[in-house]
């Protein structure tokens, strides 16, 4: 019964807001995209938590990273990009990218080997360079599935309901990172290497943007909205996996400013 | 005959004088660029290069379109007095944020690379933020205004895909949304001001 409720508040909740398609680079271009905000209290309640976590926690841990030589930081951004495609290989054949798939395989069986479990990156230097994540969200995304209520999520941070429900998907069996560490008990690896391996990712990702972060909040009025802006923007360009320049502007919304 | 000569010459004197004020959106950027990273390359404090930089804003940057444009569907509810007080509101909290923002950089080195007309009023200039000894290279596009051929403008940045008119836009209708457009007014005036 729990989980009959549940799937229809998911359902509903992921309904609020359905627009994304296959052919998500349209209705990119307009400009009138908004993603609910259904728990905003909360959400914003959640967002001055993860501050505060970021601020004792990773932050400082980042600060830390970012002193060590270049090389040993350039080493483990390789390596846990290396494990992030046991996750995107599920993904890109849910998605129908079965070439990118093979090209993904190869990346990950030189970089495993022949760069010492991914520390260096040969696969770069023989073509294999252009490698781009997948998670479930994103698949859930490509199947036509909106985003549904932003949410934010304690230490995590931003996601949606669709994103926050893929997530599921590492921990039924989609990452196989997660059966060798945590589901399953192997003898090789441990629930530390998994949990581990997310939290360096953290602090990698902040150790990278640590100046734009921080001058993103100094200039913003609402930090919050800036941020829930900048990852619903990212994940959107994800999904549809271009390079192209997404439309921002639609000359609609310029011949209005026009009229001025 | 001599009519005719001196309205040829008249005439080419005006093909010329038309194309060459035309300002190819890429030098634009490069231009732009190049007087940016000479101010921030600077032995000066923090203060003096926004201050400088805020001047080359004001001449490159479309501050009035990111203004109406940052308000959204909002903009249509102001009356004429309200999108005045606004308007100067924005133009000292658009400068002072826009310099801050850049005065972060010491150095930056920005490559230019190629551009593609969207429609008659937008050119997109596409360049990268090379990477430093602690920061990845970072994809920067630029939207420059060509309604003007003669006078292009920069109306957005968009970083690796992220439009900051649109976070700015997005970030102006919380504060409406939630509050009014008053509230709104007065976070840009006390931004300005601190």
């Amino acid at each position: 019964m729990f989980k009959i409720i549940t799937v229809i508040i998911v359902t509903f909740l992921l309904s609020v807001t359905s627009y994304a398609d296959t052919d998500g680079s349209n209705e990119l271009s307009k400009n009138n995209i908004e993603t609910k905000d259904c728990f905003e209290k909360i959400n914003r309640g959640v967002f001055v938590f993860n501050q505060a976590v970021n601020d004792v926690i990773f932050e400082p841990l980042a600060k830390g990273y970012r002193k060590l030589p270049s090389p040993v930081r350039t080493g483990t951004s390789n390596a846990l990009s290396n494990l992030s495609i046991l996750l995107t290989l599920p993904n890109n054949i849910l998605q129908g990218d079965i070439l990118l798939a093979g090209k993904n395989s190869l990346r990950f069986v030189i970089n495993t080997t022949v760069g010492i479990l991914g520390i260096f990156d040969p696969a770069s230097k023989v073509g294999l360079n252009e490698y781009q994540s997948e998670d479930f969200g994103q698949t859930l995304g490509r199947w036509g599935i909106g985003e549904g209520c932003y949410i934010v999520l304690p230490v995590l941070g931003p996601s949606t309901l669709r994103d926050a429900t893929g997530s599921i998907g590492n921990y039924i069996g989609g990452d196989a990172w997660y059966n060798v560490t945590v589901r399953n008990d192997t003898r090789y690896f441990s629930n530390f290497d998994y949990y581990a391996s997310k939290g360096m990712g953290g602090v990698d990702f902040i150790a990278k943007n640590l100046g734009a972060l921080d001058n993103l909040e100094e200039n913003s009025i609402d930090f919050y909205a800036s941020v829930k802006s900048l990852y619903l923007q990212d994940r959107r360009k994800r999904i549809i996996n271009t390079d192209e320049i997404i439309e921002t502007f639609d000359d609609s919304d310029w011949e209005e400013i026009e009229t001025q | 005959m001599v009519k005719k000569i001196f309205k040829i010459s008249f005439i080419l004197f005006l093909i010329f004088q038309t194309k060459s004020l035309a300002i190819n959106p890429s030098d634009f950027v490069q231009s732009t660029v190049n007087k940016a990273s000479d101010i921030l390359k600077q032995n000066i404090s923090k203060e003096e290069k926004m201050k400088k930089i805020e001047l080359i804003a004001e001449k490159v940057v479309d501050i009035k379109g990111i203004a109406f444009y940052s308000l959204g569907s909002h903009r249509k509810s102001l009356s004429t007095e309200k999108k005045e007080e606004y308007f100067k509101v924005f133009k000292k909290y658009f400068l002072k944020s826009f310099s801050s923002r850049l005065a972060q950089y010491s150095d930056p080195k920005i490559k230019v690379g190629s551009q593609k007309k969207i429609n008659e009023k937008y050119t997109i200039v596409s360049s990268i933020l090379l990477a430093t000894e602690k920061t990845p290279e970072v994809k920067l596009d630029w939207r420059i205004v060509t309604k003007n051929i003669d006078n292009p403008l920069i109306i957005d940045v968009v970083i690796e895909g992220v439009s900051l008119a649109r976070v700015q836009r997005e970030e102006f209708n919380s504060i409406v949304q939630n509050k009014n457009i008053d509230e709104l007014i007065n976070n840009l005036r006390e931004f300005a001001n601190k």
